[in-house]
Order: structure tokens, then sequence, then C-alpha cells
């Protein structure tokens, strides 16, 4: 089976809790009790038994637009009819004047970066991962798209021209958005 | 709308707490502030509770709380408001008093969150945003929002690594003087500069810890407070304000504009001059949940004009003796970040400082008798802004 998001979370999980839990059943086993001595504290503790796992489901019912986009390897963003106002994060609802009537556009192909970041302490979700860049992108549409950048940190500029991407990440495979410098 | 004053505070040893559950946690902080105010449980009507969760077992810390602390049957609710919950829970507890529905409330902010691994915590608070644009596909984590500020004040300011690095050795070193700070040890910059980064531009080392800890402070009317204390310490005024949930929707990211608006409306309510805050306050405890972050506070209060806040830090003025004292307690950065209980902790830290009750070590010199409180929630999700004062 080829890296996707799914297996590779799954397996990092894997490597973080199936020790632990090994431990717990030997525990219980052993002395009948869920409970041992923190070693560094000497503390009691209770080791809870009932697991609980998260994992939410979103409606993006009302921008299926947008899912669309990706589909197409496009970036969609919504413009109200009555008033103007653009939003990315697509929005369906402007607020400014209460219609939710919106016409969908795509964003224009290149940014400027405005800042970024290295994620070197990663969340178990993305530990699959090299450390990565998220940057910040200004974008000539009148807003501005927080995602990856593809590129070395250390070669990043405030003010960088940066191309906007539309694929299947890498090692993910599913479809989302990224940047690369211009 | 009735004045309020703070009558009795507590907060508990700040730490990795394995040695408490929840509730016990709570009690810690709610006894010594009953006890500072020669209060029994009899004499709370109403109560708030400041707690994020998530990572720990209960869904419902208040009633919890409560029934532990013996607080039932009364009126007790829990609030949230990210990082800034306690200052959201004491603005709560404010409103009850000043609006003469209530005489005497207690507020409790409580935080258990070593009752996860740290992966569980890293992921939680990373998700402290918007969550599909932010995380779901991006996997943003907390020093990673901070760190876009950071980028952005170092290119645009010229501060350093060393400059941040300067606001976690001050911290550090007044979280030194105070028993119960999470870190008792003062640390050297090269220590700070050689410490792993988590992200980039940030390192462990500018970042603050994964705390469990409570605290608690008791709110009286004018009337009530008068019978209970000889030193009330009043609440002069809050100011609160909401940041957008997308960093992207931000105009720049060299201060946060919540923050900034919650001051101008504290400092109106206080009469507190907003171009000169400093000859007005004795001390502040500022949100340093990383160093940028203290850096960005000094210049969203006006404590410093925009882009020359690491100033202040490379001249040492924001220590006792200099300009005004920030975080003598350790701030979030030493003394511990337990997410719901901080906004608390900061009002109890103060009001010891404003009644001279402090550590001698770590005592700011008290002449105007004004303090500042600045909690933030989030990544300026939520700004809070409290003046207290003795008169």
């Amino acid at each position: 089976m080829s890296d996707n998001v799914v297996n590779s979370v799954s397996k990092t999980l894997d490597k973080l809790y199936k020790e632990p839990l090994k431990q717990l059943e030997t525990l219980i086993g052993a002395t009948g009790l869920p409970v041992y001595k923190d070693p560094k504290s000497g503390a009691l503790l209770w080791v809870d038994v009932r697991e609980l796992r998260l994992r939410f489901t979103l409606s993006v019912n009302k921008i299926a637009k947008f899912v669309d986009g990706l589909r197409e390897g496009k970036l969609l963003y919504t413009v109200c009819k009555r008033c103007g106002a653009k939003f990315f994060p697509p929005q369906a609802d402007c607020p400014r004047c209460k219609a939710s009537d919106m016409e969908w556009r795509e964003t224009s192909p290149v940014g400027e970066l405005i800042t970024w970041t290295v994620i070197n302490v990663k969340p178990a979700s993305f530990s699959h991962h090299a450390d990565y860049v998220v940057g910040i992108v200004k974008m000539p549409d009148g807003f501005n798209i927080t995602a990856w950048v593809e590129a070395d940190p250390k070669t990043l500029k405030p003010g960088m021209k940066m191309r906007l991407l539309v694929d299947r990440r890498p090692g993910e495979n599913y479809i989302t958005y990224w940047f690369k410098p211009a | 709308m009735r004045k309020v004053a703070v009558v009795g505070v507590g907060t508990s040893k700040f730490g990795n707490r394995t040695d408490v559950s929840l509730p016990e946690l709570a009690w810690e902080s709610v006894k010594e502030a009953l006890d500072d105010a020669r209060l029994g449980t009899e004499d709370i009507e109403a109560f708030v509770v400041g707690n994020v969760g998530g990572w720990s077992s209960e869904m419902l810390p208040a009633v919890v709380v409560g029934e532990y602390c013996g607080l039932v049957p009364k009126s007790g609710v829990r609030v949230e408001a990210a990082c800034a919950t306690g200052s959201a829970a004491v603005r709560t507890a404010y409103h009850m008093v000043a609006s003469g529905e209530s005489d005497i409330v207690m507020v409790i902010g409580v935080e258990k969150m070593n009752e996860s691994p740290t992966p569980t915590v890293v992921e939680f608070i990373g998700r402290a945003g918007n969550y599909f644009w932010e995380f779901e596909n991006f996997g943003l984590t907390f020093p990673g929002y901070y760190a876009l500020y950071a980028t952005a004040y170092m290119h645009r300011y010229g501060a350093t690594e060393e400059d941040l690095c300067k606001v976690a050795v001050k911290n550090h070193y007044y979280g030194s003087l105070n028993p119960k700070a999470q870190f008792q040890k003062a640390i050297t910059v090269e220590e700070c500069l050689n410490s792993r980064y988590v992200a980039w531009p940030l390192k462990l080392y500018d970042s603050s810890p994964i705390t469990d800890g409570s605290s608690a402070v008791i709110l009286a009317s004018e009337e009530a407070a008068k019978k209970i204390t000889d030193t009330p310490v009043w609440i002069k005024a809050i100011g609160y304000a909401n940041g957008t949930a997308n960093l992207s929707k931000r105009l720049d990211f060299i201060g946060l504009e919540a923050a900034q608006i919650a001051a101008q409306m504290a400092y109106k309510k206080a009469g507190i001059d907003p171009l000169e805050p400093v000859k007005y306050l004795d001390v502040a405890e500022v949100h340093d949940c990383f160093t940028i972050a203290e850096i960005m506070a000094y210049e969203d209060l006006g404590f410093a004009k925009r882009g020359e806040g690491y100033k202040l830090v490379r001249e040492g003025q924001t220590y006792i003796g200099g300009l005004i004292p920030v975080n003598v307690d350790g701030g979030l950065k030493a003394k511990g970040h337990p997410i719901g209980a901080t906004g608390v902790s900061m009002i109890a830290e103060l009001t010891r400082q404003l009644r001279q009750q402090v550590e001698k070590s770590r005592q700011a010199p008290i002449r105007k008798g004004m303090a500042l409180a600045h909690n933030i929630g989030g990544t300026g999700h939520y700004a809070f802004v409290t003046i207290l004062s003795l008169s």
C-alpha cells in the first residue's frame, strides 16, 4: 500500500500508544488494578481504561464548489454578489449584507510571502513529515492564504513571490494546496 | 454599576502535579483564597470556573470542582476563552457583583494538562485557531502561530533571537524567586540560544511549559469588601476584545490588535493616559506564552513605541528598578501556564504585589497603587486587560 495520510497517521499513533497499552494490560493482569507509581514524582496514578478516539466529520456541503475546485486543481474563493466582499477561506454567507448569494472565483496564481515558520516539533498526526514550512501569503485578490511553503527556509525573505499549487500532497496523497517560490 | 474588590486570593504550586486530581488541585487555591479573606464556603454566593480542558478527563469541571469544594447548591458556571479563560472568568464574576446580582463571588481557574501525554496536548493546542484552514491541512502548532509573528517582527524591526532570550532570562530569574513557580532555576542567554527550535525562530526556552495549576480569587461588592478586609484591591477596569480565528485575516504580524483595543478600553475606563501608561502603574503581568508575546505586549500596551519593545528588555527596563517591572512572578514562561488558571493567577499575584505581600526579593515598589494584567487567548484571538488599584 502506498503512503497516504490515513496509514501514516495510524502508524504514528500505533508507535506512540501500542507499548503503553501492553504495559497497561500487564499491570492489570498482575495487580488487578490499572494503578502505578509515577517513577519521577512517586505519585500514585490510575490509567484511564476507557480510551476515547476522536475523528471529526466536518460539513463542507455549503462550500462544495471549493471541493470541486480542488478536484480540478483550482483554489476557489467567494465574492458576495451584492456587496463585493471577498472571502478566503470561502464563506457561503456574507455577514456584511446578510446575503448568501456568492460568486466563486479562482485565486490568482502568484502572491507575496508575508511571514513564515518552520514546524520543528510536530503534532503526532503530522510527525511522519520532515520539518515543514508554514507561510502566510498576500494574494493580489485582496486576501491572504495560509499554507505550506515548499522551499529551503534559509532562502525565504518577506515579499518573495510565491506560486500557488493545487495537487495531491506527496506522502499523504490527498488534494490540498501549497506554495513554491515563483 | 457597583465597585468590585478583590478580597481574597490563592494560588497552587504550578508544575507537573501528578500528586493531585483536578478538584484537589482547585481546592488548594480555593482554601488559600478563603483563608486569605477569612471566609468559609457558606459565604460564597456564586462561583465561576475557568477551565479549557480536552486534555483532562472531566467534561463538566465547574460541577466537579463545585461538589469537591462544597459550593453546592450555588450559582456556578464554567467559562472559556482559550489562554485568557482566567480573565474571562474574572470578568464574568466582576459583572455578577457589579450588577448587584451577588455580593461575594469566587473565581476558580484550574487546568490539569498533564492528564494527557504531551503529543495529545500539542495536538489540542495546535487546533487553537481555525481548525480546517490552519490545522487539518497545515499542522500548525501553538509555537508555530507565535513564530509567524516573531518572523515578521524580527524582519521588520531588527530584533534578534538573543533579544527574545533576554525575556526568558528575566522571567526565569523571577521564577527562581517564586516558590510556586514551575521552573525555579535561573537560565543564561547562552542556554536559551542553545536550546532546540520548536517552531523556528522560537526555541524551547522561548516557550512556556505544559502546566497543572489552579488559582482562585474572591470578588466582593464595596459594602461586603469593607467588612472582610482593610486592604481591598479594586478592579478599576476590564478591557477586552477578540481577533479573527484565521491568522491569515490579520492586517499585520507585528502586534495583536485585540490587545491594543483591550488596552485602550481599560485605560479609558481607569482614567489612564494611553500615551504614558507606565506613569500610572507600579507593576504588570503580561502574557508571555512565548518570549515574542511579551515584547509585543510592551508595545500593544503602550509601555514602548511600536518596534521598540525589544529595546526595553535589552536595557533591562522591565526588571524591578526599571521603567516598569513585568512578570516578576516568573510569568507564564517560568511560573508556568495552566491555561484556565493563568489569568486568575495574574490577578492573585498583582493583588499580593499591591498589598506588598510577595517574597521580598521580587516585591515591586508600590508607589502609585495601580497594576495591570494582560492576558491573551490563543494568538490574539482573545485579549483581556485588567487594571487593579488600591484606591
